[in-house]
């Protein structure tokens, strides 16, 4: 078995997971599988990520999204204990067809880039911890990323400020 | 037989993952016993000990006793998550274990039977080392959360919900002090690699983290027991307001698989002590040769702190815990990052 087989396998096993997780997340009515379905499904494309040579970027999108955002979101779930949501019939004509135009719109675009590339577009790029800091600590995105860690805290006071309760009310 | 690169390479690592697969349960099952014993010594009383030698016999008997045991699961409970949930607990802790190293790099001798490509082969003592072995560590931890959140929402039982929600909240409150313990050590090391990071405790003893770095490993020690759910904060269990927490309604082997991921994490937290902060298989005093048996010494020795504090103190209370975790831990480890960062860029300039 050469390297490239080896990795074509991983690949299509992890990309096969991510899309089939995708989708019962979509069709799944009860709101804590299909947050257990995104986490299977972040996971493998972490492992795509890992696949293409960047494991910095795999750990990250697992430790992120997979790991904290996802746990505060299954958080809610069972704190509120959210029920299996129930369909009454004939409910939201309208709201379907323009999910079926849009998904028609959706299914038209990524057909039109798969048929216009041809090649597999993960040329070799360098994602290790460095090349990632560079970029980031640079001049080129260094205000981008200052400006978001600004507004990441500015969101932080608002949630503390929201959820503080009045000492005398 | 001629194998290709990929194929030697892949044989290897699968010996590797075999080996120390059956190391880890071993190990496991040892703690389950030692734990017990060490306990009882602790509280003037004997312990298992009519099983076999000394009582070593007894894991078998318990292994034994719980696969014929009946797995109950309670009517209301989610069937696939309920199962799913120890499985996940279990992959995850494994997983982890993956990027711990054992020790430097060893060579296979000539002795001739072999196959070519594996006569006087180096060998890496890790089955992988990442780049990121730090980040590794948590990622999985973080997915490890899953296991326990899961197993409590799925038994559909007030007790093992609260149990699961306080042990998901405990874990990610931690994490953050963990993690923010381990920064000071990638930038002293300027690596995120576990086998740089021990390396960089190359020498004589006060070259150690713990040494070195006090706080951080303070700090860890802390985090890595509230991590790994041990006392005094094994709230999540704490069975006099919980029953057992998370894993109430678990019976036989799937409550096997629980404690098995329970003891494997708490094995990984020593392996990382014992490589992080206590230099792994570097002796401590230069001039005495690396060796895997320095780790396993450090490692053991983790593991009987763990049991030693499970003997000696009380268990927090939950609010206390979250204080503890958000207003002692992270501020301290955040002021050392900051303390050890001024002293990297001193060093270099």
């Amino acid at each position: 078995m050469s390297l490239p087989l080896f990795h074509a396998i991983l690949f299509y096993m992890f990309a096969a997971v991510a899309v089939g997780a995708a989708l019962a997340m979509v069709v799944q009515r009860n709101p804590t599988y299909s947050a257990f379905a995104l986490i299977v499904s972040l996971v493998s494309l972490a492992g795509i990520f890992g696949l293409l040579g960047s494991p910095f970027i795999a750990a990250l999108q697992i430790v992120v999204y997979a790991g904290a955002i996802m746990v505060l979101f299954l958080f809610v779930l069972m704190l509120l204990n959210v029920k299996e949501e129930l369909r009454v019939a004939g409910e939201g004509r309208v709201s379907k067809l323009v999910a079926i135009a849009l998904g028609a719109v959706l299914a038209g675009e990524v057909g039109s880039v798969l048929v216009a590339v041809r090649t597999p577009v993960a040329a070799a790029f360098d994602a290790s911890a460095r090349a990632v800091a560079l970029l980031l600590f640079e001049k080129h995105y260094l205000y981008v990323f200052e400006a978001t860690s600004i507004l990441i805290l500015a969101s932080l006071v608002g949630a503390i400020a929201l959820a503080k309760r009045d000492p005398n009310p | 037989m001629s194998l290709s690169p990929v194929q030697q390479e892949l044989a290897i690592s699968t010996v590797k993952v075999l080996v120390i697969f059956g190391a880890l349960m071993t190990l496991f099952s040892l703690m389950t016993y030692v734990e017990r014993r060490l306990l009882a010594f602790m509280q003037f009383r004997l312990g298992p000990n009519r099983t076999g030698p000394f009582g070593l016999l007894q894991p078998v008997a318990d292994g034994i006793k719980l696969f014929f045991k009946e797995e109950v699961t309670p009517a209301g409970a989610n069937k696939v998550l309920f199962v799913a949930a120890p499985a996940l607990a279990v992959v995850t802790a494994f997983m982890a274990v993956a990027v711990v190293p054992y020790g430097g790099t060893v060579s296979l001798p000539h002795w001739g039977w072999m196959p070519d490509w594996l006569e006087g082969r180096r060998i890496a003592l890790q089955i992988s080392d990442l780049d990121v072995g730090v980040l590794y560590l948590f990622a999985l931890s973080s997915l490890g959360v899953y296991g326990i959140v899961m197993a409590g929402w799925a038994a559909n039982n007030k007790y093992t919900l609260i149990g699961g929600l306080r042990s998901s909240a405990q874990m990610f409150s931690y994490e953050l002090a963990l993690g923010l313990s381990f920064v000071s050590l990638i930038l002293v090391a300027g690596s995120f690699r576990i086998h740089d990071i021990v390396d960089s405790q190359k020498g004589w003893i006060w070259q150690w983290n713990a040494i070195r770095q006090l706080p951080a490993f303070a700090v860890f020690l802390v985090a890595a027991t509230a991590e790994v759910n041990r006392t005094p904060f094994d709230l999540p269990e704490a069975e006099t307001e919980l029953v057992a927490g998370f894993h109430t309604e678990y019976s036989s082997m799937r409550f096997a698989l629980l404690q098995m991921a329970e003891y494997i994490n708490m094995i990984t937290a020593s392996a990382m002590g014992a490589n992080l902060f206590f230099g792994g298989w570097h002796f401590g005093i230069p001039g005495v040769p690396d060796s895997p048996l320095w780790f396993i010494g450090k490692m053991l020795a983790f593991l009987f702190f763990f049991i030693w504090l499970r003997g000696t103190v009380p268990r927090f209370r939950y609010d206390q815990l979250m204080h503890f975790g958000w207003k002692v831990l992270v501020p301290v480890a955040m002021a050392w990052i900051f303390v050890a960062a001024a002293l990297v860029l001193w060093r270099h300039s």
